[in-house]
């Protein structure tokens, strides 16, 4: 028979269940917050059986042993026979964690059982009071015989159920010698022929089944008819002998076990299907264009110039068209993120003592996968944070005229070619005192300077600043707002924060939307191009000699609007020979980063591009100063230039 | 060759039911919950439905009886997809119209001798 290699359903089966965990553990907060929907307890039984089965399926056994133990759990709530109560609710959410990491241990091939889901097991076995019978529980070995005597009797309505008594006799003709012994006509009087109906069963069978076959094989055929026939089956011969079951362990389908340790995570994505068919309406009008172009090439004269120049307008705008689709593919919603906080902000509530009220928006924002995984860890300092720090402790909060509970709201929306991602509280917001006092100590500030909201607010994304008087087993000390920024600068974006003292914080993340693809401006240093992304650049400008302004170390400034800006010279930057060093003969590019801005000086602008980013390191190496490279559209090369660290650059030469 | 409709929420499973039985050669329609199945069922006749019990929505109960309540669907075998030996679901299949059932896990060699029992 077919053999069919499960394996290929594994990554399915794994996305599925995170989701399905993930549903679990929103019900399950859902009822911890006074929810009583009885829908909910629906929800999560069925979550949890679908893991249950689809574990036996592909043969993960000791998943598919917890699952059975945490379903009969659910059962007894489902059933009312069990009280959602906080405890219940606590182990429930522990067995989800729980399942995750089985999950991942399953995925990776290595031992999935251990210590906590044991524990965890035995936790529910006690609550359930009762031993829970195995899954798959093995049937008695059967007894065999020299074959079987059959009264089989339909009940009229059998037909109906779809079982259809000739393919019965087939199933037991496969088992051995089947002999019909006789025809019983069940109505009588047998009716018309005309008042016969089809969908009734009027005959029954007197049949024998010879051969050594277990019973168990021959009621396995009529299991589906219990109690839409009459049957009564008898040993044939009195000839019963005791044999060896056959294979009892391929009868009760124990699921082949996978190969540990060669399913790695593929890194797949599911799309959905609106998606894949914009795409192909895309790649259609593609190949009628390119049918077009064809024709206009194999039969060219002068006067299809009008002709071929709408096509290639055409060709133009589909390939720009499947190149959104094709991105968009990788876009999915935020909410895959934003999922996991309502259960972050429950347990930091429980172990700091603070009560929030956390706020979801934008859930169905996309963004690119890769943002979508490398956006939680800052988010989730972000929030820890907010909780940890922002909140002040209820009888605090009351005494100062606000609620007892705290509001946390994360939000994301689109925001011209950005994601923004917002993580506001209404806290205590940033306290000047121990900021300013912290930053002196450091050297950061003069004691006595003036130093404004914006300016406080910046303080805290240097290295190692904290305030908190003692670590806590939250947010820890010391590392914190400025690994959040680097990681998400790393992310082609830049993260700030506004705060008023008393009222609260809000941090802002600004995210592009794709990080495969930029919009850049193309500029040419030495006869080599660069090109600047468009997001960063201020404003190209042209500067006289006397408005720079040489400062100590070599260090240049020029006059942009109210403000000094250091003068980045990109060909000392890259060393590039035979640039414009005169200032008045190039351009020089306003751009930010993280919000500081410096001028780069450029021999000339050459245009804008879209420039699909690759890999520097991926095929040289890493290149301060460099994001990445392109293929120009002359097929030569240009290397992007990464703002960010040029900016951060500019500001180690000042310092030094 | 029979045409099956395959009716599960669960995409693995539902995967895992159409590869095997589309190699077995038979024509495979899928649907992830009973709404979706009715609507398929009522456009379209089938040789076979296989359906998964617990599903959101409409469960796999309530599809089985539904589908006895159209014409076209008199005498179809309906196979239910149910878990251990849960005699109760059994009946209640049963008693809503189902042919049978399938006790999950089963593996592809397990599923295609059920079908072929009913269908083929």
């Amino acid at each position: 028979m077919a053999t069919v290699d499960l394996s290929q359903f594994h990554q399915t089966f794994f996305e599925e269940s995170l989701e399905n965990l993930a549903v679990m553990e929103d019900a399950l907060l859902a009822l911890e917050n006074g929810n009583q929907a009885p829908e909910l307890v629906h929800t999560i039984f069925r979550a949890a059986h679908s893991i249950k089965g689809g574990a036996a399926t592909f043969g993960f056994a000791d998943v598919a042993a917890f699952t059975h133990v945490l379903e009969s759990l659910l059962d007894e709530l489902r059933e009312g026979r069990r009280a959602a109560d906080g405890a219940t609710i606590e182990s429930l959410l522990q067995a989800v964690d729980c399942l995750t990491g089985m999950l991942a241990r399953s995925r990776d091939g290595g031992t999935v059982a251990d210590a906590l889901s044991e524990s965890l097991r035995e936790r529910f076995t006690r609550m359930l009071g009762k031993p829970v019978e195995a899954p798959a529980a093995k049937a008695p070995p059967p007894l065999a015989s020299a074959g079987w005597r059959i009264r089989f009797r339909p009940l009229p309505h059998m037909l109906r159920t779809g079982n259809d008594p000739l393919r019965m006799f087939r199933e037991l003709a496969n088992h051995g010698a089947l002999v019909v012994k006789e025809v019983h006509v069940l109505e009588q009087p047998r009716p018309a022929f005309a008042d016969l109906d089809p969908t009734a069963a009027t005959l029954g069978w007197d049949l024998e089944l010879h051969g050594d076959i277990p019973r168990s094989q021959v009621d396995a055929v009529f299991e589906w008819v219990d109690g839409d026939c009459e049957l009564d089956i008898q040993v044939l011969h009195d000839r019963r002998a005791q044999r060896p079951a056959p294979d009892a362990a391929a009868a009760a389908g124990a699921a082949p076990t996978p190969e540990p340790g060669v399913h790695a995570d593929a890194g797949s994505i599911r799309v959905s299907i609106a998606k894949v068919d914009a795409l192909i309406n895309m790649v259609g009008e593609l190949v009628i264009t390119q049918s077009m172009l064809g024709d206009i090439g194999e039969h060219f004269s002068l006067d299809r110039l009008a002709r071929l120049r709408e096509g290639l307008a055409q060709l133009d705008r589909t390939t720009r068209e499947l190149q959104d689709s094709v991105m968009r593919i990788r876009m999915l919603p935020i909410a895959a993120v934003f999922r996991r906080f309502p259960r972050m902000v429950r347990d930091l509530e429980h172990r700091l003592g603070k009560r929030v009220k956390l706020e979801l928006h934008g859930e169905s924002t996309e963004v690119d996968k890769t943002v979508l995984e490398r956006i939680g860890d800052p988010l989730v300092h972000l929030i820890r944070n907010a909780v940890d720090h922002g909140f002040e402790k209820p009888e605090a909060r009351v005494a100062a005229g606000k609620p007892e509970a705290g509001t946390l709201r994360l939000e994301a929306r689109h925001e011209g070619g950005n994601v923004v991602v917002e993580v506001s509280d209404d806290g205590g917001g940033l306290r000047r005192a121990p900021i300013l006092a912290k930053a002196e100590q450091r050297g950061l500030v003069r004691p006595g300077q003036e130093v404004d909201d914006d300016e406080l607010a910046e303080l805290i994304f240097q290295p190692g600043f904290s305030t908190h008087a003692e670590a806590t087993d939250v947010s820890g000390r010391g590392v914190g707002m400025d690994v959040v920024r680097r990681n998400v600068r790393d992310l082609g974006g830049s993260v700030s924060v506004r705060s008023r003292e008393g009222a609260g914080s809000t941090f802002t993340i600004v995210l592009p939307l794709t990080l495969a693809i930029i919009e850049g401006l193309v500029t040419e240093v030495g006869g080599e191009r660069y090109i600047v992304p468009l997001v960063s650049i201020v404003e190209s400008l042209q500067l006289r000699t006397d408005g720079v302004r040489h400062v100590g170390g070599g260090g240049e400034l020029f006059r942009f609007r109210d403000d000094w800006l250091p003068l980045v010279r990109l060909h000392d930057v890259f060393g590039c020979t035979g640039a414009v060093t005169d200032v008045e003969q190039g351009m020089v590019m306003v751009v930010e980063a993280g919000g500081r801005r410096v001028g780069l000086l450029v021999d000339a602008l050459m245009g804008q591009q879209q420039a699909v980013i690759k890999s520097l390191e991926a095929h040289y190496q890493r290149v301060e100063g460099i994001s990445g490279a392109t293929i120009a559209s002359d097929g030569g090369v240009a290397l992007i230039v990464d703002v960010g660290g040029i900016v951060s650059l500019a500001g180690r030469r000042r310092a030094a | 060759m029979p045409k099956i409709l395959a009716v599960d929420d669960s995409v693995s499973m539902r995967n895992m039911v159409s590869f095997t039985l589309r190699g077995a050669g038979h024509e495979v329609r899928e649907a992830a919950d009973g709404e979706a199945a009715l609507a398929v069922a009522r456009a379209e006749r089938f040789d076979l439905v296989l359906a998964d019990i617990n599903m959101p929505g409409m469960d796999g109960i309530t599809l089985t009886r539904e589908l006895r309540a159209l014409p076209s669907f008199a005498g179809v075998p309906i196979l239910i997809l149910t878990t251990e030996s849960d005699r109760d679901k059994k009946m209640e299949g049963k008693a809503a119209g189902a042919t049978g059932w399938l006790v999950k896990p089963f593996d592809p060699d397990q599923l295609l001798a059920t079908v072929a029992r009913v269908a083929g």
